[in-house]
């Protein structure tokens, strides 16, 4: 369970985030959604403590942010952010097998490169696997790094906006992915994503933040309206129902 | 396979290495030329490659720290701090052995190396360029000063003596302490993956669980030791920590636990195939292999930019 309580958070004097509580429960897709600047990365950079933490209070599975040892954290949680801007010439399966680090420190046992295969494969980046990262199209990359997030074998998965750069084969092909981590591992993830119909398509809960403040949370059916467009986007884009789930027109 | 080709290549380096001086070797018997081996051949050699292979792989160390292919601690300040430390240590005590003279040295380079990081932290990353440059200015103004205590106290011949690295004053029983730069920059190798990690940014690393800090410390104490055993000794060397990291990293890739052990050969065979040059060029005179570097460094570093990009791309 990831615990947040009255978190806020600032940068330069200006409130990013207002007292934000909210309880992520143990397996299941979250969705972060919202208008640009409503403070989705920020949130998520703050549970996986990229940023220090200002005020208020973050637990995962009882470990307390900016207490619990970071190697702790790292096999407890993995969070892929959205910006990598990466120059470094690795393998994309040297990548993947970083995602081990928080095990074997440095000396990975074959169970590990066990672990590696499997991620691989579950990305389909077996064809890749010998390629330099800088050798690699905005998707491949992305997909690699996505592989390494899965590697590390983590409980909760924080994902910042990974469908930019996929095309809808690779979107979906993540996603669908995500979900049987989800429904059949039990894992928790997290993720943030622009597009409403992703969100309303494979999450279990949808919640949306604006001007750092939560204004909606619950199923994608419930949450996803015309006025939940209105108010929280500012646009008047409609929702039809396609299949008993809710969908935007764009 | 590639490997085995390079070792080779550094024993014939090394193999010519020996017999190249102003005592010819040949004809002579082995009784004869073995105290000329011993005192001196032999002990040139193992510094050339051992200062090679330590600047190397200290470059390499510092890129992966600073995230930037530009850097090289022997141009931004590291290098300079050293110099700086010798200056004081024979100022303050003049009579302290050899070994506290390193010490200093180091400590100043560590000292410099800080300073340096905590500068380009406020470097936009938008702007890599500005690193390297950051960094001239930054070793530049070191150096300035430690000209200037120099110049006050009449030691500025000392000082171009650390600045200018060449190889003719190695003996025996005045360059072994080469060995321990050369055993700190293998020590770097058992925490490989932690700076191929580092490499990937600070999300990453904090991602897996790195202990940031506690790395990059160790990274900057190794590269410390580094430049001040090597100025201490030899004098101050360019470009090996620049280019040798570079080549290295558009042949064998980034992941340290690879790359290190081909930076390390790789700069040992430039900066003996530097001094051999600079004995061979105006026999039995010679140039230094410092400036040797200079001139084929540069050369390496424009076609480096230049001549290889569409290659690397």
């Amino acid at each position: 369970m990831i615990r947040i309580d009255a978190v806020c958070h600032g940068i330069g004097g200006q409130p990013i985030l207002r007292d934000v509580s909210l309880e992520i429960g143990k397996g299941g897709i979250v969705a972060l959604v919202g208008p640009n600047g409503a403070g989705k990365s920020t949130l998520l950079s703050l549970i996986a403590r990229l940023q220090p933490l200002q005020t208020g209070r973050i637990t995962v599975d009882g470990h307390v942010i900016g207490q619990v040892r970071d190697d702790v954290l790292a096999r407890t949680l993995a969070i892929l952010p959205q910006h990598l801007d990466v120059a470094s010439r690795l393998s994309v399966r040297d990548l993947v097998g970083f995602g081990r680090y928080p095990y074997h420190k440095g000396r990975p046992t074959p169970q590990d490169l066990v672990r590696v295969d499997a991620a691989l494969a579950a990305f389909e980046l077996d064809d890749l696997a010998a390629r330099a990262l800088d050798t690699l199209s905005g998707g491949q990359r992305q997909r690699a790094f996505v592989a390494m997030a899965y590697a590390q074998d983590t409980d909760y998965l924080l994902l910042d906006e990974p469908l930019n750069n996929l095309d809808i084969a690779a979107s979906r092909g993540l996603m669908h992915r995500l979900r049987d981590l989800a429904r059949q591992d039990g894992r928790t993830v997290v993720i943030v994503l622009h597009d409403i119909n992703y969100a309303a398509a494979y999450a279990d809960r949808i919640v949306a933040l604006k001007s750092g403040r939560v204004v909606a949370d619950g199923a994608p059916g419930a949450v996803v309206t015309d006025a939940f467009l209105r108010t929280v986007f500012d646009t008047d884009a409609t929702v039809a129902h396609v299949q008993g789930r809710p969908m935007v027109c764009v | 396979m590639r490997s085995g080709l390079s070792l080779l290549a550094v024993a014939l380096l090394a193999l010519v290495s020996l017999g190249v001086g102003a005592i010819d070797l040949w004809p002579a018997t082995l009784a004869e030329i073995w105290p000329v081996l011993r005192d001196s051949r032999l002990p040139r050699t193992c510094a050339a490659l051992l200062t090679g292979a330590s600047l190397a792989v200290a470059g390499q160390i510092m890129q992966q720290i600073a995230r930037n292919r530009f850097v090289d601690p022997m141009t931004s300040g590291t290098g300079q701090g050293a110099a700086l430390g010798i200056l004081l240590a024979v100022l303050v005590m003049p009579a302290a052995p050899i070994g506290v003279q390193m010490g200093m040295a180091s400590l100043t380079a560590l000292a410099a190396s800080l300073g340096f990081f905590a500068l380009v932290r406020r470097v936009p990353p938008t702007q890599p360029l500005l690193i390297p440059l950051v960094g001239l200015i930054y070793g530049g103004v070191i150096w300035a000063g430690t000209t200037f205590v120099a110049y006050q106290t009449d030691l500025l011949q000392f000082v171009e003596i650390w600045m200018n690295g060449e190889f003719s004053g190695v003996m025996r029983g005045r360059y072994e302490l080469l060995w321990l730069a050369g055993l700190a920059a293998a020590l770097i190798y058992v925490v490989a993956d932690q700076f191929s990690i580092l490499g990937l940014g600070d999300a990453v690393s904090v991602n897996l669980g790195l202990n940031h800090r506690q790395i990059v410390l160790t990274g900057l104490v190794m590269i410390s030791v580094v430049a001040g055993l090597t100025v201490v000794t030899v004098g101050l060397i360019p470009f090996v920590g620049l280019v040798v990291p570079n080549l290295v990293s558009q042949s064998t890739g980034d992941n340290m636990r690879r790359a290190l052990p081909a930076t390390a050969l790789m700069g040992g065979a430039l900066v003996l195939g530097a001094d051999l040059l600079g004995r061979l060029v105006i026999h039995p005179f010679e140039i230094p292999a410092g400036t040797v570097i200079g001139i084929v460094g540069a050369g390496l570093f424009l076609w480096l930019l230049y001549g290889a990009r569409g290659h690397a791309a």
